[in-house]
This record gives structure tokens, C-alpha cells and sequence, in this order.
């Protein structure tokens, strides 16, 4: 078997590929589905309907979407320069570190100015958590994809050490949770009476400035030249150690901003069910999105879709949730498949 | 001193080699799907299925052995699906391993939600006993540690001698150590690249399989979720770490896991009570990626490694 | 074997056809080859040489056609097949593993996979007397990495022979080797063609064909354009053949050398990984001249092409420019400078496969005005530039647009070779700025040379091809080992002189300009 490079491949072609990885990633959500003993059809339905069929659901979709728009941009701007960054659950969280830190009563200020302050803070922790990871591949070439992987793990039980001792709420009743942000901390919502908060407009925003800074500015075009071909960016003058570090920083900081949002915009205080693994899920998110910036809030807000779906079918019907992220697992897994065949085809001599 | 006392204590090092044996299993695995030039980002995933197979066959009546062998054909299975991507098909090993980790995770707690809704407390089973070896168990020191183990624990270690010597001494590990290096020179010599790394993918993931079943079978007698817990990752870094050689992974392996049982023994000294538990917790990853900053200068990454071959393109 | 005397065809090709969507890149291509002889087969890149080869050793399968060897067809499409029939081939670009060892490369894939051992000791003897007898010496035991490329060759040659080759396959085996080297290979191909091996030589250097071989086979095109007894050919004829109409032989006019543009002065740098090191080189580029830089590659070429280029910093020795000594040097600081480079890998250096015409056109000045200001880019100038240096260049390409990847490799070349250009360098650093092109590219890109050199650019040519740097330069340095021969006026030494010089000899002594 051999792949050879198609020219022009085809609009049926193009489109048709993913549109077949769709199919293939239903049916096997279908599959499962009666696996479990549950009619596909109506599972399928419950998702779609837990996920968009209510303002409820569409609302609780959105905030869900929310912290993944931030890791997905993470991730697809790091992987847009081959930065692996698999450690947006770390980045997260310690971006919700420096917003507790900050914005539990350590500062006295009015919100128009404590939120600023607290955004920065948390993607300054976010990109510092990165920082490590990214010199130690651009001096030492030590692969990122496992340092990144590690530190996650490490910085889980640093958050762990701080609930139980530094941060730790005195009046948590002995749960490892934070003090709650003070008001002038808090994200308020968009529209009053609705549960959507301004993290999400952050997000949104986010995405544009991303998507701005990757097309019309020399970093983005020196990030893209980075990722496709190291070799030859560098013998074009493009410094590209610098240029990773750069990626690193601002991977690390949407990411921080994730923990950011999550804290001040839903949650209100920090705890070590934080994120549901929001870090993993941006790589699905930036993967489907193909790295591309606006695709990753489109993106998002499917996975999401899928989550809350997910877990409303799974009370309806006591289908396990967790068939929601065998869905996208495989449905990452088909999507790659199916784009690279829309730029080769398979022959078989 | 404390720490001298824990050293050198029998106790001490039977623990350690029993910490180092699933290491010792997915090591092996990974390195030999690295040595074909092939990364593996499935192995963490790949260990939560063989952990959990091995367990549930061994629950639903089967023998011990027959567990393991299930939870190697698990393993195998994730390791044939990681393969046909990346190998005839070429896509990006660290999206694809990724892909495989969480596929095989997901699926795994699925299955789990799907065979046992009921249960709060997942339900135990009677794992592998110690098997003393007659004589050496006697030693001191060492015969605790090496010689009154359970059996997988002597299959770990001789996995690694059995890898060595498949690598260095056989014309299938020959073909093996140059197609991590230049597929090209190895398809001239008429042998089949996709062959080889296929077969190399998927006999490290049933052994990476193995290693997450010595969990559920050896260590431990019940499946937790979060029980493999980035062992998968650590094991990436010690064929690093290793040099890609079987015998320093193995003395990688040990040496890790002498330190994971240090960490755990002195939690419960004078030290425990000054410093939090979760940086002894900490101490596993921190170590790892340190032996990584260390030793990715000098070691010799196979050529090939994570370069996709496609006949014909040069 | 032993069937010398009788005319009983060791190979033979019966009407191969090959197509690749519309592309038909082997046309009906039949001929016979005979035990003992030497054939060369002879054409431009893209003539289908390549797609024939991959066909024979079951790479690819033909769409019509049939491969016979010794009488009994060839079964399609298996490598391993077309190895046990006795074929063997040595690519241009040698098929080793770096980490086994001579006898390990050599062994690779002979023994059954399953045997729970090698057999090392019987495999050592046979190694050693197969290189007594071709005149090949190797120590099997070495790594492969270790070997110098004269060596590997000799490798990839055992391994054929190994495998009891009764056809001997060499794909432009001298491009990389010294005229002593290429002397000792043809010795060798005397012994085997003695012993009964008939042997296909891939090439494109006319006086070696004529020298080596019995008969001449000429593609053009995916077709066989001719066939010719070498005693009945010459040079001028089967360039001819070889192109499809009359050749224009360059013509060379001497330079006018000006002042001083770049001097090395005593540098040396430390090894990293295959680029070769320097040891104490002096070298000094004059403006209106070409200086041609020979030798064997692995011998320093790379290092050197990184220090001029900007990617590398000297250990010792420093770099003037216009006879100032440089203190902050990079790519930038090159381009800054004035120095034009053209890498010598287009597809891993030169170019972003991916990145449109222009994108791939912005690469050196994205960061200076026009392009971009204040960190914005500015597409609307680069695509203005990139259409610039498309017509000036005569880029047969659809647009701007296009990713570079679809361009054919003479194409590519001459986008990376208008981007140097473009500002109008007075320094050019030129690594075998011609080296995979067809004649026509070639002719285009030396021409773009001579003329930025009768403009004033001091110009460094890098080749490994002897007769490029003789046919172009004005002075001719070899270098050797990371030391660097005195200057050479053109034409001063014929290529065996300079052949001694590439194997390393004169440098004792001798005070290295």
C-alpha cells in the first residue's frame, strides 16, 4: 500500500470525507448505544435535545463551551507551531490559582479594575507553567509532549497542598476548597436573569484576537513558518527558539485564562473538580477545528454540546456518559484519517 | 538516619521491584514500538484497558494467566487500531497516540459503567500470590526483593532479558533496530516496513497492556479509575531515559521506582510531618522529567522515530 | 553464471508502461541485458529513469509490460522477489542504517525473521572474502555512521553482492565520489562484470558513460529515445539524444575580480552531528568572481555554508565583511550584509512546502518594510513581490497562490534563487545550486550566476560535482577534512590534480591560502 499526493483533489472529495467521518463517528455512538441496551435512535435524539433542545440546555451547553474555547485556542495556536502542549489542565488550573490569589479579598479595588488585574495574573501563571516545558525543548530538545503530560500531575497536587493549607476555605466544613472570590472579582453576566457569563464574551474575543494576530501579523506568520518547517525558518533569519517561546507564552496564557473564567465567571471558587479535564478536551476541540482560531469556538461549542447532551441523555436512559467522550475520541481519530485523504489517495502497488 | 534504616530494609526493596514491575511491562512496550520508530501516546490508555480486562476476565471466572493474556489481547487490539494510522496511513503519532489514550480510557470506563452499574465499590478478586524461589529467596536483601515475588513480577524481568535479546541477537530485531533508523535501507533489503512496525506497535502495547494488568492482578486486587495515574507518561521517559536500550530502561525502571517507594516510606518519618504528602507525591513526575532534561542531550534517538514512511517518496 | 558465451539475456523488459494519472512516465520500454556487459542508461530528471528502477525492484507495478529474469518472469510488485531473482541495486542516496554496523547493513534481511539467532561468524568470512575478491575494503565490524561516503558505497555494492546479484544496478554512483574513487569503482565493475554481473549505470556525465560502458541506453521523456554501441557515440551526440535537440555547451568568459568582499579568516567550528568541521580556514571572496568550492561532501562544506549563510558562529578564526570583522552574525545579519544564499536542500532548507509562492517569497524580508511594518504584514506588498519575482524568473506556476509543493523542483529553485537575488546581493553563497535540475533549469540558474557575478557579486560555488565547479569558477579551492587547498586558477589543474587534492593529498605542508 502506498499514498500518493493528489493535485487537486475534488470538492465531492473534500467535502465528502469528513462528512463520511461524521457518519462513522454516529454510528458507533449508535453502536454503543445498543450495546447498553438503549434504542440508538433515541439516544441520538436525547443528546442532540440535552444539548440544544431547551434554553436551559443551550445555556448550560454555552457554559460549558466556555473554558474549552480557552483550551482549544491553547492548544491550536502551540500545535500550529509543532509546540506540543498537552498541559492546558496544568496552565488551567494555575491560572485559577493566581485568581484566587488575587481575588479573594487580597485586593481592595473596584472591579473595573481587580478583573484586569486578575485577568492578567492568571495568563501570566498560565504562560509561566509553559515557560519550563518550552525552554527545556528549545535548549535541551527535551520532548515537550511528556514534560507537558507530567507537570499536569504535578500541579494537580500542588493545587491539592494549597486547598488543604494555604488556600484552604476556614469555613469549607474540611473540603479541600478555596475561600469564594470576593464580588468586585466576580464576571457578571451578559444579559441579567441569564446564566451565561462574561467569560464567554472573553472567549469569543479571544478567538478574533487569535485569529488576527495568526493572519495578519509577522508572529503569526513566523509561528505558521515555524510549525511547517523549522529547518528552513530558521536559515530564513526566523529566530525560532524565540518564536517558540512566544507560542509558548500565549498557549499557556489562553489556557490560564480558562481557570480564570471557570473561577470568576461560574464557579466562584477554586476546587480540585475544577475541570473536568477542559485541558485534554481542547486538543479534541483544536484538532476538529483544524487549528484554525474561529473554527475552535464552532468546535467547542459542538464537544460541549456533546458533553451536556451526554450527561442528560445518560439520566434519562442510564446509558453510561461516558460514551460522550468515546464519541469524540474516535471521532478525532476518523477525522484525521479522512482529511489526510482528501490530500492522498490509497493505491495498492 | 532514617533514610539509611529504609535502605536497608528488605521491606523497602521487595516494594520497589514490585512498583517497577508494570513499569518494567510498558517500558519494554514502548520502547519496542520506539526502536521500530514508532511513539506510542497510547501506552497511558492502553494500561487503564489491559488493567481493566485483565481484572474483569479474572472476575468473570477466568484463571490469572488467562487475565493476563486477555488484557494483552486488548492491549493488542488498541495497539492494531494506533498502528493502521500510523504506519500505512502516516498520520501524526502524537495526535493518533493521544487519540488512542483517551479512546481506550473512555471505553474502558464505559464498559465498566456498562458491566458493573450497581456496584459503589469495585468488587475484589484473588490476585497472584508470592511465589518464593527456592534458595535464592533466602538471601538477604535481595532474596525478598528478587526472589519472593509473585510471577508476573519474574515475567516482567524476563520480558526485558527476552527484548534484549530478540533486539541484539536475532535478524527479526535486527530488522527491527533499522527500521527505527532508515526504512529505506530495510525495504531494499527486500523486508516490508508496515510489517514490522505493525507488529512491533501492537506486541508493545499487549506488553503495555500487561504492565497496566500487573496492576489489577499483582499489586492490587480491584480496579480504581485514576489507577494507572501518568504511569503510562513516566514510562515515555524512562525509554528516554534509558537510551532506548532494554537494560538501562530496566535500571531505569528500578531506580524510579526505589525512589517511589523512598517517597512513600518517608511520609511516614519526622520528614512527613514538616513537609506536605503531596510533594512526596510529587516527587515520581518531578524526577522524571528531570531524568528527561538530563539525558535527551546524550541519548541516540532512533533516526526514524515518529517519521512516517511512505514506498516510494524519498 | 557461466553462461558468458552464450547471448542468453540475464534481464530483459518487454514493453513496461507506467502512468501516473495523465503523466505517462514509462512509455513501452523494452530492452535486453547481457552477462558481462556494462549498459548505461542515460537521461534527464523526470525521464522516467527512477519510475523504471522502482518497477524493476517491485516498488511499483507496471500497468503493461513484463520484467524477465534469466528466462522466468518477474513476479510484480515484490520487492523481496526482485532481490532473490539477483537483482541489486545501489541508490544514489544510499539505503543504510547509521546505527548497525557494515556486516548488519550487509546481513539485514537475508536470514529468515524468525531464526532465534544470526549467524555472524559465516556471514564475516563471506563479507570478507567477497571485498578481497571485488576490491572493496571494509572492516565489517565498523558502524555504518562512522564510514565516509566512498565507504558506504563500497557497503551498498556487498550488499548486492551478497545476495549473489547477477545484475548490478548503480544509480549515479561518482556524484559523490572523488575521480581516484570513481577510478576504483570502475576497477571493481571490471572484476565484476569479469565474474559474469551485467551492470545498468544510471548516469548523466557523458564522459563517464563513454568510459565505462559497452552500450548506451537513452530516456527521454518515459520513452527509450535510442540505443547506441558507446564505441560508435560521443559526448555532444548523446547529449543530444539525451535533451531532444541541439545542446548549448556554456560559455565561459573570464571574471574581473574587484576588491575584498568576504575573508574567513582562520576559522574553525566544532563537529555537530554529520556537518563536517572546520580546521583553520582561510578564505577570502573576491567581487566579479565565481570561486568554486570542491571536494567530497562531508568534508566541511556544510559548516562552511553555515558560517557564510549566518547560522553559525565560528569557534576560533573570525569573518569580515568588506574587511570588517563581524561580531553579530546570524541569517539575518547575512541577509543584512548582502549575502544571498541559495541552501543546498530546496525541499528541507530552502523552501516551506506548504507556504504559498508568496509566503515562500517573504521568507528572507517578511520582518523589513515593505512586507511588514510595526508587526503587521503587509500581503498585499508580498504578493506584489512574489508576482515580481514570477515573471522576472519565468516560475511556470498558476499564481501567487499556489503552495510550493507543486512546483517542480526546477521551479522551486528558481523562486529560492529569485528571493536572493532580489535585493541585489553583492555576496552569493551558491550550494550545489544546480544539483537534481533538469538541463534546462540548469543552464537557466548558471546563467543567473554568470551574470551576477559580471554585475560584481563575489560568489561562492559549493558542489560535489567536479565538473560544475571546473566548467564554472574562476578559482577553484578543494577542501579536505575541514582544511582548504591554496587558490587555483581556472583551468590551472585538471580533474585528476584536484581528485588528489579531494582524497586529501598536498594539504601537509602546503600553507592553505
Amino acid at each position: 500500500m502506498r499514498l500518493e499526493p493528489i493535485a487537486r483533489p475534488s470538492a465531492t472529495r473534500i467535502a465528502g470525507l469528513p462528512a463520511l467521518a461524521l457518519v462513522g463517528t454516529i454510528a458507533i455512538a449508535m453502536a454503543l448505544a445498543a450495546l447498553a441496551g438503549a434504542d440508538p435512535v433515541h439516544v441520538i435524539a436525547l443528546i442532540v435535545k440535552g444539548a440544544v433542545g431547551s434554553s436551559f440546555a443551550l445555556l448550560e451547553t454555552l457554559n460549558r463551551a466556555t473554558p474549552l474555547i480557552f483550551t482549544g485556542l491553547a492548544v491550536a495556536v502551540a500545535f500550529r507551531a509543532k509546540l506540543w502542549n498537552i498541559g492546558a489542565e496544568a496552565q488551567l488550573y494555575l491560572g485559577a490559582v493566581a485568581t484566587v490569589a488575587l481575588g479573594t479579598g487580597a485586593l481592595a479595588l473596584p472591579a473595573a479594575l481587580l478583573i484586569p488585574m486578575i485577568m492578567l495574573a492568571s495568563i501570566l501563571a498560565g504562560a509561566f507553567m509553559l515557560l519550563g516545558p518550552a525552554f527545556a525543548k528549545t535548549h535541551a530538545g527535551v520532548d515537550e509532549v511528556v514534560t507537558t503530560l507530567l507537570l499536569n500531575f504535578v500541579v494537580l497536587l500542588l493545587v491539592s497542598y494549597l486547598l488543604e493549607g494555604p488556600m484552604k476555605d476556614p469555613a469549607g466544613m474540611g473540603w479541600p476548597k478555596s475561600e469564594r472570590l470576593v464580588a468586585e472579582a466576580r464576571l457578571p453576566r451578559i444579559v441579567d436573569g441569564l446564566r451565561l457569563h462574561w467569560g464567554f464574551g472573553i472567549a469569543l474575543i479571544s478567538a478574533v484576537l487569535v485569529w488576527v494576530m495568526q493572519t495578519r501579523t509577522t508572529l503569526g506568520y513566523q509561528i505558521r513558518a515555524v510549525g511547517l518547517n523549522p529547518k528552513a525558518a530558521a536559515f530564513a533569519g526566523i529566530p525560532v527558539s524565540v518564536v517558540v517561546i512566544k507560542t509558548a507564552l500565549i498557549s499557556g496564557g489562553l489556557a490560564g485564562l480558562a481557570g480564570f473564567s471557570e473561577v470568576a465567571g461560574l464557579k466562584g471558587s477554586l476546587t480540585l473538580d475544577l475541570s473536568p479535564s477542559f485541558g485534554y478536551t481542547g486538543i479534541i476541540v483544536a484538532m476538529l477545528a483544524l487549528l484554525n482560531p474561529l473554527g475552535v469556538v464552532a468546535s467547542a461549542l459542538f464537544v460541549a454540546g456533546v458533553f451536556v447532551g451526554a450527561d442528560s441523555m445518560s439520566r434519562a436512559v442510564g446509558v453510561p456518559s461516558y460514551i460522550a467522550d468515546i464519541l469524540l475520541a474516535s471521532g478525532l481519530l476518523f477525522m484525521v484519517l479522512t482529511l489526510m485523504l482528501t490530500r492522498y489517495r490509497v493505491r495498492w502497488d | 538516619m532514617e533514610i539509611l534504616e529504609i535502605l536497608l530494609s528488605a521491606t523497602f526493596w521487595t516494594a520497589a521491584v514490585r512498583i517497577a514491575s508494570p513499569l518494567i511491562f510498558a517500558t519494554m512496550g514502548e520502547l519496542i514500538c520506539e526502536r521500530a520508530g514508532v511513539l506510542n501516546l497510547g501506552i497511558e490508555g492502553i494500561m487503564v484497558a489491559g488493567a481493566f480486562t485483565g481484572w474483569m476476565a479474572v472476575y468473570g471466572g477466568a484463571g490469572l494467566w488467562q487475565g493476563v493474556l486477555a488484557a494483552m489481547v486488548a492491549g493488542m487490539a488498541f495497539g492494531l487500531v494506533h498502528a493502521i494510522l500510523t504506519v500505512p496511513f502516516g498520520l501524526s503519532q502524537h495526535v493518533v497516540g493521544l487519540g488512542i489514550t483517551l479512546l481506550a480510557t473512555s471505553a474502558t470506563y464505559f464498559t465498566y459503567r456498562l458491566l458493573l452499574p450497581e456496584v459503589t465499590s469495585p468488587p475484589r478478586i484473588e490476585p497472584f500470590a508470592e511465589l518464593p524461589i527456592p534458595v535464592l529467596a533466602e538471601l538477604p536483601v535481595l532474596g525478598p526483593a528478587l526472589f519472593s515475588q509473585t510471577p508476573l513480577t519474574y515475567a516482567a524481568f524476563s520480558t526485558v532479558a527476552l527484548t534484549a535479546f530478540v533486539l541484539y541477537r536475532t535478524p527479526l530485531g535486527l530488522a527491527l533496530r533499522a527500521a527505527g533508523e532508515n526504512p529505506a535501507a530495510v525495504e531494499a533489503q527486500g523486508l516490508s516496513v508496515t510489517g514490522l512496525r505493525l507488529g512491533a506497535v501492537m506486541v508493545g502495547s499487549g506488553l503495555m497492556a500487561v504492565g497496566g494488568a500487573f496492576l489489577t492482578l499483582s499489586a492490587f486486587n480491584s480496579f480504581f479509575f485514576e489507577m494507572v495515574n501518568g504511569r503510562g507518561w513516566i514510562c515515555i521517559a524512562l525509554v528516554v531515559f534509558g537510551a532506548w536500550r532494554p537494560g538501562k530502561a530496566l535500571l531505569g525502571a528500578l531506580l524510579f521506582a526505589a525512589f517511589d517507594a523512598l517517597q512513600i516510606r518517608l511520609q511516614q518519618t519526622g520528614l512527613g510531618q514538616v513537609v506536605p504528602y503531596q510533594a512526596f507525591l510529587m516527587l515520581p513526575y518531578l524526577l522524571s522529567i528531570a531524568a528527561l532534561v538530563l539525558m535527551s542531550r546524550r541519548a541516540e534517538v532512533p533516526a526514524a522515530l515518529m517519521v512516517p514512511y511512505n514506498k516510494g517518496e524519498r | 553464471m557461466g553462461n558468458l558465451h552464450e547471448p542468453r539475456p540475464v534481464l530483459r523488459l518487454d514493453g513496461i508502461t507506467k502512468r501516473f494519472g495523465a503523466l505517462i512516465a514509462n512509455d513501452a520500454i523494452s530492452f535486453a541485458l547481457y552477462p558481462g556487459e556494462v549498459v548505461a542508461l542515460l537521461g534527464e530528471n523526470g525521464a522516467g529513469k527512477t519510475t523504471l528502477m522502482n518497477i524493476l525492484f517491485g516498488h511499483y507495478t507496471a500497468d503493461e509490460g513484463q520484467v524477465t529474469m534469466a528466462g522466468a518472469p518477474l513476479p510484480p510488485g515484490q520487492p523481496k522477489a526482485a532481490l532473490q531473482a539477483g537483482l541489486g541495486m545501489v541508490h544514489q542516496h544510499f539505503t543504510l542504517a547509521e546505527n548497525l554496523s557494515v556486516l548488519e547493513n550487509i546481513t539485514l534481511g537475508t536470514e529468515a525473521l524468525w531464526r532465534p539467532s544470526c549467524a555472524a561468524r559465516q556471514a564475516r568470512s563471506r563479507i570478507l572474502d567477497l571485498a578481497a575478491r571485488f576490491g572493496l575494503s571494509i572492516d565489517p565490524d565498523t558502524r555504518v555512521g562512522a564510514l565516509s561516503v566512498g565507504e558506504r558505497q563500497r557497503v551498498e555494492i556487498l550488499k548486492a553482492l551478497y545476495r549473489d546479484a547477477r545484475v548490478l544496478i548503480l544509480d549515479e554512483p561518482t556524484a559523490v565520489l572523488t575521480p581516484q574513487e570513481v577510478d576504483a569503482l570502475f576497477a571493481t565493475l571490471t572484476r565484476a562484470t569479469a565474474e559474469g554481473l551485467a551492470v545498468i549505470f544510471i548516469s548523466h556525465k557523458m564522459h563517464e558513460v563513454l568510459a565505462v560502458s559497452s552500450r548506451v541506453l537513452v530516456l527521454r521523456h518515459g520513452r527509450l529515445a535510442g540505443e547506441v554501441a558507446t564505441i560508435a557515440a560521443d559526448a555532444q551526440t548523446l547529449a543530444e539524444m539525451m535533451v531532444g535537440g541541439a545542446v548549448d555547451a556554456p560559455i565561459h568568459r573570464a571574471g574581473d575580480p574587484g576588491e575584498a568582499r568576504l575573508a574567513l579568516d582562520h576559522v574553525s567550528t566544532v563537529e555537530t552531528g554529520h556537518r563536517g568541521s572546520l580546521r583553520g580556514l582561510s578564505l577570502t571572496l573576491f567581487a566579479g568572481q565565481i570561486t568554486g568550492l570542491a571536494g567530497v561532501s562531508g568534508n566541511g562544506q556544510a559548516a562552511l555554508a553555515d558560517l557564510i549563510g549566518g547560522l553559525a558562529l565560528p569557534e576560533s578564526g573570525a569573518i569580515c565583511i568588506h574587511g570588517e570583522p563581524v561580531s553579530d552574525w546570524s541569517p539575518r545579519a547575512a541577509l543584512a550584509a548582502g549575502v544571498a544564499r541559495i541552501p543546498e536542500d530546496r525541499h528541507a532548507t530552502g523552501a516551506i512546502a506548504d507556504f504559498t509562492l508568496t509566503e515562500n517569497a517573504a521568507l528572507e524580508r517578511h520582518a523589513e518594510a515593505p512586507l511588514s511594518r510595526g508587526g503587521w504584514m503587509n500581503w498585499r506588498a508580498a504578493q506584489k513581490e512574489a508576482e515580481e519575482i514570477i515573471d522576472a524568473f519565468d516560475i511556470r506556476c498558476p499564481g501567487p497562490d499556489e503552495p510550493i509543493r507543486r512546483l517542480s523542483g526546477g521551479n522551486m529553485q528558481k523562486l529560492i534563487l529569485g528571493r536572493a537575488l532580489a535585493p541585489g546581493p553583492r555576496i552569493i553563497l551558491a550550494n550545489q545550486p544546480v544539483r537534481g535540475l533538469d538541463v534546462g533549469a540548469v543552464a537557466f540558474v548558471q546563467a543567473r550566476l554568470i551574470a551576477e557575478r559580471d554585475a560584481g557579486a563575489a560568489i561562492l560555488l559549493i558542489s560535489e560535482d567536479l565538473d560544475e565547479i571546473m566548467e564554472m569558477a574562476d578559482v577553484i579551492h578543494v577542501i579536505s577534512e575541514g582544511r582548504l587547498s591554496p587558490a587555483f586558477a581556472r583551468g590551472a589543474m585538471d580533474a585528476a590534480a584536484l581528485g588528489a587534492w579531494m582524497a586529501g593529498e598536498g594539504f601537509e605542508g602546503s600553507n592553505a591560502a
